[in-house]
This record gives structure tokens, C-alpha cells and sequence, in this order.
């Protein structure tokens, strides 16, 4: 399983998601944001910062650049993308995920370490997790209220593509354990097919206990045992 | 244009002649006390700056300091006083840029930011509107540059009103120090370059704006406030680090403060060359703008870059890679000018030697009349508290003392996944440093913390400076970590007045003394001058902050200060006030106890005298650097040895404030007895130093016991962990008297976590709204 961690000008996790890949045994390189090659890639990576400064609104512009265009059909052909933060931002932007993100409810950025309950394990991201485990991640983020219309929501609740969920550290999904008002508590989504995943919270930075835990870790390892790793 | 006639006179002579417009602009800015150090050169010289550490000590744009595995490590801190003051938000935002090139001109990657923030009394609504805008500003630059904000500390006093202190520090490494970048020219006939954002007209005479005291005026200003692109800063640290790591540069310096005046004139001069620069050729924001402009303008994402001709297209190339600007400007020169073009015309002719060697004062200094007033405290007018568990629970809930999570939560503190030691867990933040493990698969850290009481320095700046550098040492052992290096950022007011100036004075000898005695050189460091307000009627606390870095030689067995385990012994390491008593006479002036010390604590400048009597007042606790040294050498050799479960300082708020810490970080309570002389309250909220609170399992206390009889340290058992459920209990036995503090951590923990956020939400306007009233 060989992974590419696009780097946008401005993408600040880009170093962070390749450590975290290495670390899970997977094979990874950067991907520049104007390349146009994926041959030999399983898995893109859109990592978490301010892509192109993020100036309009988030991901609004990294959506344009040539390396999404190439995601956009490597995603339709069944390709392997998971998208952290500004990353998941930027799928929603591109049309691979449904929904939206608005500024946090409480208009600051927030960063911190959260509980997360893990709805759905079948996806190639989530399958190391149990079903309905309670793992701790940090988020950091100023934009990570995710929205989406009724319908957007009852289709994402019945197909079971809400992989992610805020809750509290006994596992209620409550709305004191939702750090930045996202409709239905929501972390993170997959597309229908489950080979796209975005979440606002990051893996990457719990993959060694002196990090603070290795629930992130786990996610990862999942994408590396795909292939016996 | 802030020049005295002396100064004027001597650019006459220099020059020979008048100066014109941009000549005068240049020397301006190159002898205003930000760019020329000219009121404390003198004295800076006093601290010690060498180790054999020490890889760069001061006189670049960062000190670099060596870890044991080769590691270099580079640390800076710096002020952005008054544009905070106006501009809060960008004012910070700036800030955190210009700390970011301070560190990347040294070729080192940033891997961590730290603020150090004085505001006035929290109640005040334009006090939460700075804040509220520098906090901002902190995030909004350091979160998208991607460089985690992990420590800091934020202070409120009266005197701060009006001018706030914001300082802020980076740390850097550079896997191989003998890669390190300098500002330097080379060889004349190098060309040179202008990198990165565009010159604009933006914080045109900043450096200036920042060498005169505010005022009501001072709001005119604004546009003195430059603006901050993290997105291109982030640009920058990639290309210039990509520059300097393929050897394609022979110097670079950051364009900060005076920009391209400053920049072009303190490499030349540090070569001893010569510089000439076309001013056509600099890459520009907007039409029309003079040779003064462009030579003040401190448009922000810039650096000067030095290359040899061969090696210009290579360097062209990455940063239009990067997305931007490069530009060749002009040449280095042997004749020791710096000369500047402006169509084909010369502009300007100044010798650089002259011109980066300004003046240098020593003005008169006076121990101010009112010392031995505020330094008077009569402790039998200071009421003892009914209820000693609701004093605590209030001592909790003070601004200085409360969690500061509301800060911290807005800072990504994580990014880059080397944050071992998060904000609030422990007394210093640890970062891991990538790659530098060893066979045995340890892995090297740094330990971070910045740190100044400016009630002491008010109070007695020499040991207010002594105290600053032993809690910073003390924060850093706390977590198991060797001190090495010190990075100070002095902010006072008018250094032409004589007891600014004797504070100045004293408190670099304060600092100087404690640095020697431990051993630590100062190898980086920022003098702020003029901070007050009011036409120079109110300056603020004086306020050496000291930034320190340690070394920790495996991340994996560091302390933090959460109590862990019910039945696990609490250990009070270090002297109670009494004990300190015989050293009253016989020792230097500053080891003399503070005030309160005969009634059980040395409740001077404490938090809690200010809390009871509304008063910063009293001799400060007592410095002793002698003490301090062994204590922080047990702790930390225990720490080393894996033994120590929790370790905490007790600083501001005293023994109790410690305990109670541990109790709610660790959502566990505690059990202590304290048998001693004195008041209760001064015992148990005296701020007595070179002390902490120290956990073992019960298996371990003979150990540590005696550990600390070899090391020569006091050390006493104070009690034991209880359970999750279980108060808070501290019984005080003096003499014949028992008093009792019970208290749920619950309690606690809402008066600690409540009040910082409590300041904000109940006035949600605080973000959209102007604020000033």
C-alpha cells in the first residue's frame, strides 16, 4: 500500500500524515500539489493546514488545483482518499463528500483533545476500530461545523456513512461533547462506496503513547493491513 | 523623527554634510532604542553568554545552543508592546511572524512558539478587547503557519493598562549546527536579493513608533501596525529553508523591524563590507513609493538574502516554486557604504559602520523615593480569613492564578506531533525532537516554559529578575529537563528617567547573578523601553521575562503535575519560610526573607496580600539561588530515575495554589498535614520560592528521603493522595492552634477553569464589536 500526501502551499500536517503512514509500516510520499501523477498511489492523503491560506473559505481554493483534479477521477475510479481537517474541507469542496463546513459555533478556533464514538468499521480507514468503540483524537480547527441539508442527512444517517461521531468518554453522543455545533455530531463521512473518508479530527497526531495515546494509529494500521502489512 | 540634536550633530560629522530625506529616515530607525540597543548596551554585556553549549551566543538574529546528541537548537524572544497596544490583533499576529524569520534566518526549522502576555485588571472591557484580539492574533498566525503555540503565561495588574506587554519566543532546531545561517555578506561583488512578500507602505517608522511611549495620540499610529500573511510566512519558512539547507546562500536576515534599513545595514555591517541597492529593482506593492518608503516600509514575509552570482537562478527558481518573489536588488560592495539607486540617481551614501553603531547611553539612575514605602508591609493589618477553604477557593478564581485553557484551547498546540508535554499539564511543555533517538530508542526533547513575577520586579527588581530566572530553571526541572539556555525580553518604561533606568539596572543584575550561579547563558535576547502610558505618568511593572530552554535527554520519562495514584505520598521539597529565617544578616541582601516570613510565609508581592488587601506591597520572597540549585538537581535526578510520579512548583497562590493544581489535574484529592509556625493563612498562601510538590509511590519514600539527606535538600512528608471522590484537606498545626481547610476539588476546579471564560462570554461582543468604548 503506497500513500501520497498531497502538499498544497500552506498545508501544515503534510510532514505529520507521512511520519504517521511510516510509522504504520506503509509506504509514503509527498505528491506537489501542481502534479498530475498518481501511478503507483493506493491512497491519497489530503492533509490538514491552511491550504492556499485559506483566505476565501476553507478549501474553497486547493479545489481548483491540478493535483484535486486528478483525485477527483482517482476517488470515481475507486481509489483510496482520506482527507484530515483542511483535507476533508477540501472534499467537501471538491463534491467528493457531501455537506458543508461553517465557522465553529463559537467562533474560535478550537484546540483540544475529544472523544469520538466509531459508527461505522467497514470502511479500508476504520476497519481496525470495534463498532461503537470510544477513541480520544485531537481536533484543531476554526471551521469544522459540518452542515447538510435534511436530505443530505437522512441519506449520510441510512447508508451508514457517518464513520465518526463526537460523544462524551463514556460514549454518549450529546450535545456537550460537540465541540463546534456539527449537525448530528459529526466527525467524520464517507462517501456511499466508503473509499473516501473525511474527518475533522487528526490520526496523525495520536500514533505514540508520548503523543498521548495511539488511537490514530489505528487508522492508519487499517489502511497498511489492506495489504497484509 | 525621534532624534536628539546630539544624534543629529554627529550624522552631520559622519556625513560631512546634511543628510537628505532618506539618509535621515535610515539613521532614524538604525538609532532608535529598538534597532540601537542605545540605553542598554552597556549593561546587556553584564550577562553571561557562554557555556560550552553555547554554539551562537548573541549578535545574530538567534542564539544557538547544542544539545548532548549535537542537536543545535535555536531560541529568540521578542517584543510587540505597542502595536498590541493599538492594533491588538495584527499587532500579535506580526509578532509571531517576526519571532517565526528571527529563528528561520538561522536555518533552523521553528518548532514552537511561546507568549508571555501583561494585560491590565481583567474587569476592564478594553482590557478584554486586547486579549481577546492578541490571543487572536497569536492563533490566527501561528495555527496556519503550523508551528504549535505550546506554553506561555498571562499576567494582570493595573500598571499594564493602556500598555500591554505581549512578547513572544520560538524555538527552532537545526539537526546539524554547522549548517547554520548567518547574516552575513561574504565576498564583495555577491549579489543581493529581496525574498518573499512585496514592499508595500505598510509599518513605515515602526521600529520608531516602538522607541516613544503611548499616548492617547498613539492611536494615529494604527497604520505604523504592520500586517501578517501566515500563509506566505509559511511560504517563506519552506523556500528559505530549502535555500539554506541545498548551501545555494552565503547570509540572510530577516526584514523586520526598519526593514530593508535594518537588514541591509546589520549584514553589511557585521562583514564589514558595503552594500548598494537599486531601489527600481525591489519588488513592489503599490506605485510611487519613495526611497524613504521603501527603505522604512516593514511590510512583513520579507528576508534579504546574500548569494554568489552562480547560485542566483537556482534560488529564483525555488521560491517561484514556492510561489514568491525574488528579486536581485543590488551587490556587495568593499568601499563599507551602504549606497542606494533610484533611477540610476544616487539616493543615499551612508557608511555603514557608523550608521549600525549608534550612540550609546548611560544615563543617571535612581532608586526611587517611593521604594522603601511600597517595600514597608505591617502583616498584623492583614485580616486572617474566616473560611480557609474559600480564601483558597477565591486564590483559585484570580485572574493570575485561574486555568488559563480559554488561551491555550485557541492555539494549535499539537501540530507537527512532537508536543510530549501539552499546555496546562505539566510546568514546562516538552517537545520531542524528530530523529534524534539512539539505539537504545530514546529520543531527545526540549523543555520550554517563559516566565516573570512583575509584582516582585516592582517590588524589588533585583530579586524580582533572580526570581524570574530560578522559576523559569525550576518550571523546566519540574518536568525532568537540564536548563541550558536563556533567551530575556526586558520591558520597562522611559529608560531617561532615572528609576526606570535603576530598575533596568538592577534587574539585568538580578538576572546576570542568578544566570552565572546556575550556569545558564542568556545567548538570545529583546530590550522594550517606553512602555507606559499617560505622557509617561504610569510605566509598567518593570518586567524581565525570562524564556528558557532545557534539554530532555528521553521524552519518555518526564514528570507532569497531576496527582496519580490514591496513597501515593506528597512530598514538600524545599525550605518553608521559617526555614529561612537564619539566613536573615548573614548572607546578601537579596537573601534576606521577604516579608511575612517570622508569621509562617513570605506573603510580599504575593497574590494573596493583593487579594485581601487590594495592595502590591512588601519585600518580595526571598532569592536564593544556592538552595534552588539542589532542589531542582533532586527532582530532577529522580525524575531521570523514573521514580517520581507528579512534580510541581509552587509559585503564585503558595503551597495551597500548588496542591490544589495537582488535585484538579489529576481529579484527585488530597490529604496533608502541616505542622508549623505562623499564621495559617501565611503558611499556607506565602509565596516562599525554591519550593515544590513532589508524589512517590509509598514503596519509594525512603529512597527519596535519602536522596534529599545526600543532596543536602529539606524535603517533608506533607501528606497523601486520596481518592477521586475525596476534598481537598490541609490541617495546619501551629503551636497549640489547629486550623482546617477542607474543600471539594469540584470546587476548585470551577473557580480555576470558570473565570477566564466567565471574562468572555458574558460579554459576547468582545469579537464583533470595537470594544473601546
Amino acid at each position: 500500500m503506497k500513500c501520497g500526501v498531497v502538499v498544497f502551499p500552506g498545508s501544515n500536517c503534510d510532514r505529520d500524515c507521512l511520519f504517521a503512514a511510516k510509522l504504520a509500516g506503509l509506504e509514503a510520499t509527498f505528491l506537489w500539489h501542481q502534479a498530475r501523477d498518481l501511478s503507483g498511489i493506493d491512497c491519497v492523503i489530503l492533509p490538514g493546514g491552511f491550504s492556499y491560506g485559506d483566505y476565501l473559505r476553507a478549501g474553497a481554493i486547493a479545489r481548483f488545483s491540478p493535483i484535486v483534479e486528478e483525485v477527483i477521477s482517482f476517488a470515481k475510479k475507486g481509489g483510496l482518499v482520506l482527507g484530515i481537517c483542511n483535507g476533508f474541507q477540501i472534499l467537501l469542496e471538491a463534491g467528493l463528500l457531501p455537506g458543508a463546513m461553517l465557522p465553529n459555533r463559537g467562533l474560535r478556533f478550537i484546540s483540544k483533545r475529544v472523544h469520538l464514538r466509531v459508527e461505522n468499521n467497514s470502511t479500508p480507514f476504520s476497519r481496525g476500530y470495534k463498532m461503537g468503540e470510544v477513541i480520544e483524537l485531537p481536533i484543531a480547527h476554526g471551521q469544522g461545523n459540518f452542515y447538510a441539508d435534511p436530505d443530505t442527512m437522512k441519506k449520510l444517517e441510512e447508508s451508514g456513512q457517518i464513520v465518526f461521531r463526537y460523544c462524551d468518554a463514556h460514549g454518549e453522543v450529546c450535545d456537550s461533547a460537540n465541540p463546534n455545533g456539527s449537525l448530528g455530531n459529526i466527525a467524520g463521512i464517507c462517501n456511499e462506496q466508503g473509499n473516501v473518508l473525511g474527518m475533522m479530527p487528526h490520526p496523525e497526531r495520536a500514533t505514540q503513547d508520548i503523543l498521548g495515546g495511539v488511537s490514530g494509529l489505528v487508522l492508519f494500521r487499517s489502511l497498511a493491513s489492506l495489504c497484509g502489512v | 523623527m525621534g532624534l536628539r540634536l546630539s544624534e543629529y550633530e554627529r550624522i552631520l560629522e559622519i556625513l560631512g554634510r546634511e543628510p537628505n530625506e532618506t539618509e535621515l529616515g535610515i539613521f532614524s530607525a538604525m538609532w532608535s532604542e529598538h534597532c540601537g540597543y542605545k540605553h542598554s548596551k552597556k549593561y546587556l554585556r553584564l550577562l553571561p553568554s557562554r557555556s560550552e553549549r553555547v554554539f551562537q551566543g548573541p549578535g545574530e538574529n538567534a542564539g544557538v545552543v547544542l544539545l548532548g546528541n549535537g542537536t543545535g537548537v535555536a531560541l529568540k524572544v521578542e517584543s510587540h508592546n505597542h502595536p498590541s497596544a493599538v492594533e491588538p490583533f495584527q499587532g500579535a499576529a506580526t509578532g509571531i511572524g517576526g519571532i517565526l524569520r528571527d529563528i528561520l534566518t538561522m536555518g533552523a526549522r521553528p518548532i514552537c512558539f511561546l507568549d508571555s502576555l501583561r494585560f491590565g485588571p481583567a474587569d476592564d472591557g478594553i482590557v478584554r478587547y486586547l486579549m481577546d484580539g492578541v490571543v487572536s492574533g497569536i492563533s490566527f498566525y501561528g495555527n496556519c503557519v503550523g508551528v504549535p503555540t505550546v506554553a506561555g503565561e498571562v499576567f494582570f495588574n493595573e500598571s499594564f493598562r493602556g500598555n500591554p506587554l505581549v512578547n513572544v519566543m520560538c524555538v527552532g532546531v537545526i539537526p546539524d549546527p554547522h549548517s547554520m545561517a548567518r547574516g552575513v555578506t561574504g565576498d564583495p561583488g555577491n549579489v543581493v536579493m529581496v525574498v518573499g512578500s512585496k514592499t508595500g507602505r505598510d509599518g513605515i517608522r515602526g521600529a520608531a513608533f516602538a522607541s516613544l511611549g503611548l499616548s492617547e495620540d498613539s492611536q494615529k499610529d494604527r497604520p505604523s501596525v504592520q500586517i501578517g500573511d501566515p500563509f506566505t510566512g509559511k511560504l517563506l519558512i519552506e523556500a528559505c529553508l530549502e535555500v539554506i539547507a541545498r548551501g545555494l546562500i552565503v547570509g540572510i536576515q530577516d526584514m523586520g523591524a526598519a526593514g530593508l534599513t535594518s537588514s541591509a545595514s546589520e549584514m553589511a555591517g557585521r562583514s564589514g563590507t558595503g552594500m548598494i541597492i537599486d531601489l527600481d529593482l525591489v519588488p513592489k506593492r503599490e506605485e510611487g513609493m519613495t526611497p524613504y518608503e521603501i527603505m522604512l516600509s516593514e511590510s512583513q514575509e520579507r528576508m534579504l538574502i546574500v548569494a554568489e552570482q552562480e547560485k542566483v537562478q537556482a534560488i529564483m527558481e525555488c521560491f517561484e516554486r514556492w510561489g514568491l518573489d525574488a528579486a536581485v536588488v543590488g551587490k556587495v560592495t568593499a568601499d563599507g557604504r551602504l549606497r542606494l539607486l533610484e533611477k540610476g540617481a544616487q539616493v543615499a551614501d551612508i557608511p555603514v559602520d557608523p550608521l549600525v553603531s549608534p550612540p550609546v547611553y548611560d544615563p543617571p539612575a535612581e532608586r526611587p523615593a517611593y521604594m522603601d514605602e511600597i517595600q514597608y508591609l505591617d502583616t498584623s493589618k492583614i485580616p486572617a480569613p474566616d473560611d480557609l477553604g474559600e480564601a483558597l477557593k477565591r486564590l483559585m478564581g484570580r485572574p493570575n492564578i485561574a486555568s488559563k485553557r480559554w488561551v491555550y484551547e485557541q492555539y494549535d498546540y499539537l501540530v507537527g506531533t512532537d508536543t510530549v508535554a501539552s499546555p496546562g499539564a505539566a510546568d514546562a511543555a516538552v517537545l520531542r525532537i524528530k530523529d534524534s533517538g539512539d539505539a537504545a530508542g530514546t529520543e531527545y526533547g526540549v523543555a520550554v516554559t517563559i516566565d516573570c513575577n512583575s509584582r516582585y520586579c516592582f517590588l524589588d527588581p533585583r530579586r524580582g529578575a533572580m526570581q524570574a530566572v530560578l522559576e523559569a530553571s525550576r518550571n523546566l526541572s519540574m518536568v525532568g529537563a537540564e536548563p541550558i539556555a536563556i533567551t530575556d525580553c526586558l520591558n520597562f518604561g522611559n529608560p531617561e528617567r532615572p528609576e526606570v533606568y535603576w530598575q533596568f539596572q538592577e534587574s539585568i543584575r538580578g538576572l546576570a547573578h542568578v544566570a552565572e550561579s546556575l550556569g545558564i547563558p542568556v545567548v538570545s535576547g529583546n530590550v522594550s523601553f517606553y512602555n507606559e502610558c499617560d505622557g509617561g505618568k504610569r510605566a509598567v511593572f518593570p518586567s524581565p521575562a525570562v524564556g528558557m530552554v532545557g534539554e530532555v535527554e528521553d521524552v519518555r520519562r518526564i514528570a507532569s503535575s497531576a496527582f496519580k495514584d490514591e496513597g501515593d505520598i506528597i512530598f514538600l521539597v524545599g525550605p518553608m519560610a521559617s526555614g529561612l529565617i537564619p539566613f536573615a544578616g548573614e548572607n546578601s541582601a537579596w537573601e534576606t526573607p521577604g516579608s511575612g516570613a517570622e508569621e509562617g510565609g513570605e506573603i510580599g508581592g504575593s497574590e494573596y496580600l493583593e487579594m485581601v488587601t487590594g495592595e502590591v506591597r512588601g519585600l518580595p520572597p526571598a532569592a536564593i539561588p544556592s538552595i534552588e540549585a539542589k532542589v531542582q538537581a533532586l527532582i530532577r535526578s529522580a525524575i531521570r530515575d523514573g521514580k517520581v510520579k507528579s512534580a510541581h512548583d509552587c509559585a503564585e497562590g503558595g503551597l495551597a495554589v500548588a496542591i490544589a493544581e495537582c488535585c484538579i489535574q489529576g481529579d484527585r484529592g488530597a490529604r496533608i498535614i502541616l505542622e508549623e509556625k505562623g499564621r495559617a493563612d501565611f503558611i499556607l498562601f506565602g509565596e516562599t520560592q525554591s519550593r515544590a510538590i513532589v508524589t512517590l509511590s509509598p514503596a519509594d519514600q525512603g529512597w527519596f528521603e535519602e536522596q534529599a539527606r545526600n543532596a543536602g535538600v529539606p524535603v517533608r512528608v506533607a501528606g497523601k493522595v486520596s481518592g477521586e471522590d475525596d476534598p481537598l484537606v490541609i490541617d495546619v498545626v501551629s503551636g497549640g492552634s489547629h486550623k482546617s481547610l477542607k474543600i471539594s476539588v469540584d470546587e476548585l476546579r470551577e473557580a480555576w477553569e470558570g473565570t477566564i471564560p466567565g471574562l468572555f462570554d458574558d460579554d459576547g461582543d468582545v469579537n464583533g464589536g470595537d470594544g473601546r468604548g
